[in-house]
């Protein structure tokens, strides 16, 4: 079990890098599907779509439930809320980090006009 | 190509931050100085250590090791509160004043680092660009492991307060 907030980023970021499994995200946008719709929809084997689905499982972008014999596969719609918390939160990571680094700079270039005269 | 920031000590550029594709990930910001002393906050460990981990998040940056040219590597060691994580890697490349390139080895498939520092008329537009691994090599790391390690990023991100600004 992840115990973090945020789904690994690298795990999502790998689950969105196929075209199919876009599409897929896009399709489940619109409806909950089973597994053998998105098959002929993408015009794949079962096999095939069945391993994209568990990549996408697996970065927690979508969600299975089996009923009776037809496994239907619905968006999870938290982990893309999460992906934008992801940016906000590098965001902010970066913003302080760049700020403090603007007053190191600002503190060289000081040093470098009060030193000697080196032109 | 006119830049439209006007620089002032007080008022901090604004820094951007986008996704460009599924695996990567870009941060710029403009500086008022040239490259040169850009780069040097970057590659001096000294001064690295004051601003790569932002204040007050709780975490105590315990070692700083940076030997910043082609072929030398770097760890960092944090602590919070009882636990330490240590993050460390190689520099592929390093153009001094321009560029540096390094690796994240502490989890497998770590993204590849490349900050470039740009001279525009006498202050600097820095670029952090983030790639992550292609899907099928991670893919084949995910059989093996039920969830990637959280990126360093993830982890301070996660300690950060809401810093109003």
């Amino acid at each position: 079990m992840v115990q973090y907030a945020l789904p690994s980023l690298d795990l999502s970021f790998a689950a969105l890098a196929d075209a199919t499994r876009r599409g897929v995200i896009e399709q489940l946008g619109r409806a909950d599907a089973s597994i053998s719709s998105l098959a002929d929809r993408f015009q794949m084997t079962l096999t095939g779509m069945k391993k994209h689905i568990a990549v996408l499982e697996r970065a927690g972008l979508v969600v299975t439930e089996k009923v009776g014999r037809v496994r239907t596969c619905r968006l999870e719609r938290g982990a893309l809320a999460a992906e934008a918390d992801w940016i906000a939160a590098h965001r902010r990571l970066f913003e302080a980090r760049f700020d403090a680094l603007d007053r190191i700079i600002l503190e060289l270039k000081q040093e470098e006009d009060d030193g000697p005269a080196s032109d | 190509m006119d830049q439209q920031a006007t620089s002032h000590p007080f008022a901090p550029n604004r820094t951007e931050v986008e996704r460009t594709s599924d695996r990567e990930l870009v941060v710029t910001r403009l500086f008022d100085a040239p490259p040169r002393l850009v780069f040097r906050a970057w590659s001096d460990p000294e001064l690295f250590r004051r601003w790569w981990v932002p204040q007050g998040i709780g975490l105590q940056l315990l070692a700083c090791e940076l030997d910043v040219r082609t072929g030398g590597g770097y760890r960092l060691v944090f602590a919070m509160g009882e636990d330490s994580m240590a993050f460390h890697g190689k520099y592929l490349s390093v153009a001094p004043d321009e560029r540096i390139v390094w690796t994240n080895e502490e989890e497998e498939d770590g993204a590849v680092t490349t900050v470039t520092f740009e001279d525009r008329g006498g202050q600097t537009l820095l670029t952090f660009h983030e790639i992550y691994p292609t899907s099928e090599g991670l893919e084949e790391a995910m059989k093996g492991s039920a969830a990637g390690l959280p990126t360093q990023l993830d982890q301070l991100a996660e300690l950060l307060p809401t810093i109003a600004g």
